[in-house]
């Protein structure tokens, strides 16, 4: 195998070993609650409807957008568990700017989009800040900001919403409709099926992510920091600057993550607007291995389950639910395997470096027995 | 392969107790043991002496039970043994003091020595008694009640073979046990040595001071590139001879030929003072000028502020005083900039600082060059151009590596170190500081270093050389600066001091 085969096959290995393990270990857990193993795999892998494959982008989407936060974190070694609040308040100040529509159309939403990117930057630079001047643990502080963040967008929307007529439902003012952006029409029906034009945007956020983290100076300063924060300073890389900068993009990224809801189908931030969203993106980091590529197949993994897991309940009685088993366990044994096949594979480098030398190696030997 | 070279010499007519066999072990990419034949007498000093990278730890650790062999027998006092663990070879009689103390700075002497052998003698009045016992029949001078953090190198040094010796040890390693005392530490740790072998313990001494074991050890059995060359008898060999024997070649030596020094002064540093946390001054009023075409060695016994005084010349902390390169004053750049200007840095710790492990190595030449040709243009990493120059840097410099997209964890040590050389010559530098440059690394290595220090001196840089290795000081530099507890306290023109001036000065007994 030519070494960059090797290389594809490793890679790919981990992943599947760890869903090998996850479907092993979910199996368990159904079939020790005494429920139907067979019948839940069989709808969680049935093949999807041209609707669910829609719901599936959708979600997709978002879930990509919150693993690229994360994983702008990661690849530094910040650990931004604040995703979720930064999103949330992020998403909460663009349908208000974009609400109030003080920009004619898409200006407007340009401009809502910038706000979220900015609001989620200051909020995850505030982390960031901390870290770098106080060495309070990035962890720690955005985790509280998190409850922080829930209890700033509760009162703001009181004071900020429009309440319905006849409903307790609270919301910002809805977008107008020339701000939107619009649906991507993927089948032509019956029934029709639209994914969120936000898909575009979310794709070109990927490759700005490959592009900035792998191409740029900024990118390969931020890689080596989180690789060796010692040889990064000895490098001449200002190490708070960094991570105040990281923490800002891991943030401004996170700001993203609620607007292909909210652009696309809500058109307004409410009580109910989708949380939880942060946390998902973590474990899809994981499971991406911080990849641009490997990012979108962890969101269309965890889509595709998380969709085919609805009608459970009534088709055979198991609470869907058993998908975040399954997910919580994709994660763990991702990060055991990608450890596990890593390993391996800095032996077998050092075994071909290794044989490269033995050669010369051999020769000077036999010179020394001589 | 299967005449042992051990029959060559059989001076002492004493039992053997430590028997070692075809030992061999391997390690992918690394140096390994490879058919070690060594046979080590009761009531004797053995020296293992080699190159750094010659397989003496690997060995040590077999025999120490830290790593198994591959192959091969060991054989403790006639029994055929396998040693899978430290535990294993405490029971089987063999002890261990590691180069680096394991001891806990906030317990007393018998606290450390009874932590984790509280079953042999309890923790009490039966334990210091034992203590006492052990360290009178040696000689060892050690105070039970005394806190750890108080005593100095060689006392603790004394602890840490007590700790072996009341875990029943009758085989002692040491490993580069001199590596860290002052001269006058050795000698006494030598005297406690000659105790130990005079009650029939046996002991083994690593080293690849030479000097120091011809006047100690029995025996001496040589290695090299993981294999068992000759052992010989301290009295039938010279130091040079047995120095060729270690390296398999001619000796290389550091000396340079004909100053280059000029009178212009590229680097200067004047009353550069860095106060530690706890407000103690960690350098001093610390001023030399560097001129063009002089290398400038530091000696100074390690933390003394060696590593202070490259990290403030190089920014990465905040000194108070002032530093010149090539009469910029570099007191508000940061060392990004520093580097720019014209610094080229070998770390002391080059896993720590130089390299980035997990990264290909033409990542590693970009890392500390990421603003400027060929490493980046404009905001952008050129890839190309730093592969192209990793190439250049692979064939000039003689980093053995299949390619420049292999990871730096892969290379043995002193092909990453000629990658870190070759990195920091590479954007004609003018300065270059260079700490330990030759620490761990293969004897080819360390001269091909030596010859990359000597071209930067001829072509004109001002080297700053921090080195541990006295030889390796006298022979390069122009100038000698003695350093001791942060303070510069001697100037010595190496064409005629002896490492045993240096030796006295380092540690202050001269002045």
């Amino acid at each position: 195998m030519t070494p960059r085969v090797t290389k594809l096959v490793l890679g790919l290995s981990a992943p599947i070993l760890a869903l090998l393990m996850a479907f092993l270990i979910t199996s368990a857990v159904l079939a020790a609650a005494g429920d139907p193993v067979g019948e839940v795999w069989g709808q969680l892998l049935s093949v999807p409807e041209t609707r669910n494959v829609g719901n599936i982008i959708d979600n997709a989407t978002v879930l990509y957008l919150s693993g690229l936060a994360a994983a702008v974190g990661f690849r530094m070694n910040l650990f931004n568990i604040g995703v979720d609040g930064q999103y949330r308040i992020a998403a909460f100040v663009a349908a208000v700017v974009a609400g109030e529509a003080w920009l004619p159309g898409y200006l407007n939403t340009v401009l809502a989009v910038l706000c979220a990117m900015a609001v989620g930057a200051v909020w995850a630079g505030i982390a960031g800040v901390l870290r770098a001047t106080r060495g309070v643990s990035e962890v720690i502080s955005t985790i509280m900001l998190n409850a922080i963040a829930t209890a700033l967008v509760a009162y703001l929307l009181r004071e900020a919403a429009v309440r319905e007529a006849g409903s307790n439902v609270i919301a910002t003012k809805t977008i107008p409709e020339d701000s939107r952006i619009p649906n991507i029409t993927i089948s032509d029906g019956p029934p029709v099926v639209d994914i969120y034009g936000f898909v575009v945007l979310a794709v070109l956020a990927g490759f700005l992510f490959w592009f900035v983290l792998n191409k740029t100076r900024f990118g390969f300063d931020l890689r080596a920091t989180g690789r060796s924060t010692t040889a990064a300073v000895a490098s001449g890389i200002s190490v708070n600057k960094m991570t105040v900068a990281a923490m800002m993009l891991s943030g401004a990224v996170a700001g993203l993550v609620g607007l292909p809801i909210l652009l696309g189908s809500s058109f307004s931030y409410g009580s109910t607007f989708q949380s939880g969203l942060g946390f998902a993106g973590i474990a899809i980091a994981l499971l991406g291995r911080n990849n641009a590529v490997g990012i979108a197949v962890g969101a269309l993994l965890f889509a595709y389950l998380n969709e085919q897991s609805n009608p459970l309940q009534i088709l055979v009685g198991v609470s869907p639910d058993i998908v975040a088993i399954t997910q919580g366990t994709i994660v763990l044994t991702v990060v055991i395997s990608y450890e596990v096949v890593r390993r391996y594979g800095v032996r077998m480098e050092q075994q071909a470096v290794a044989r490269a030398l033995e050669q010369e190696r051999d020769d000077e030997r036999a010179e020394v027995k001589a | 392969m299967s005449a042992p070279t051990v029959e060559e010499a059989t001076s002492t007519g004493a039992p053997v107790t430590v028997r070692l066999r075809g030992i061999g072990k391997r390690f992918p990419g690394v140096i390994a043991n490879d058919d070690i034949n060594i046979d080590v007498r009761r009531g004797t000093i053995h020296a293992i002496v080699g190159e750094n990278g010659a397989g003496k730890s690997t060995l040590m650790k077999i025999l120490y039970g830290v790593q198994p062999p591959d192959s091969g027998t060991i054989e403790i006092e006639g029994t055929q043994v396998s040693l899978k663990s430290p535990a294993d070879a405490i029971a089987a009689g063999v002890g261990m003091v590691f180069q680096h103390f394991m001891l806990a700075d906030n317990l007393t002497v018998l606290e450390n020595v009874v932590l984790g052998a509280e079953k042999l003698h309890g923790i009490g009045g039966a334990a210091r008694a034992e203590i006492m016992r052990i360290s009178d029949s040696y000689g060892l001078d050690v105070e039970p009640d005394r806190m750890v953090e108080e005593l100095g190198v060689g006392a603790r040094q004394r602890v840490e073979i007590l700790k072996v010796l009341y875990r029943g040890a009758r085989i002692v390693i040491l490993d580069e046990p001199t590596a860290v005392l002052v001269p006058h530490e050795v000698d006494e740790l030598f005297d406690n040595l000659r105790e130990l072998k005079k009650e029939g313990l046996s002991v083994i001494f690593i080293s690849h001071k030479l000097d120091e074991v011809l006047s100690v050890a029995d025996e001496i059995t040589v290695i090299r590139r993981g294999t068992t060359v000759k052992t010989v008898s301290p009295r039938d060999v010279t130091a040079r001879q047995l120095a060729e024997l270690m390296v398999g070649s001619e000796l290389p030596s550091p000396s340079t030929e004909t100053s280059t020094v000029t009178d212009v002064v590229l680097l200067s540093v004047k009353n550069l003072t860095l106060a530690g946390v706890d407000g103690r001054e960690l350098l001093k009023d610390i001023s030399f000028d560097i001129h063009k075409g002089e290398v400038l060695g530091i000696a100074g016994v390690e933390g003394n502020g060696q590593e202070e005084l490259v990290e403030s010349i190089m920014g990465m902390r905040h000194s108070s005083g002032e530093i010149r390169l090539d009469g910029r004053d570099l007191a508000h750049e940061s060392t990004g900039e520093r580097r720019e200007a014209g610094i080229g840095y070998i770390p002391a710790d080059r896993q720590r600082h130089g390299l980035l492990l997990d990264a290909p190595l033409w990542e590693n030449r970009v890392l500390g060059h990421q603003g400027r040709p060929p490493s980046a243009r404009g905001p952008l990493i050129d890839k190309r151009a730093a592969r192209a120059d990793t190439e250049r840097i692979i064939a000039a410099y003689d980093v053995r590596t299949p390619g420049p997209d292999v990871l730096a964890r892969a290379l043995s040590g002193g092909n990453q170190q000629k990658l870190i050389v070759g990195r920091e010559m590479s954007s004609e530098p003018i300065v270059l500081i260079a700490s330990h440059p030759t620490r761990g690394v293969d004897v080819g290595a360390q001269a091909a270093i030596w010859g990359h220090i000597k071209d930067a001196r001829r072509n004109g840089l001002a080297v700053l050389l921090i080195s541990a290795d006295l030889d390796e000081l006298i022979g390069l530099s122009d100038r000698i600066e003695v350093i001791l507890r942060g303070r510069m306290v001697g100037t010595f023109d190496p064409g005629d001091v002896t490492p045993e001036q240096l030796g006295s000065a380092m540690t202050g007994a001269s002045l």
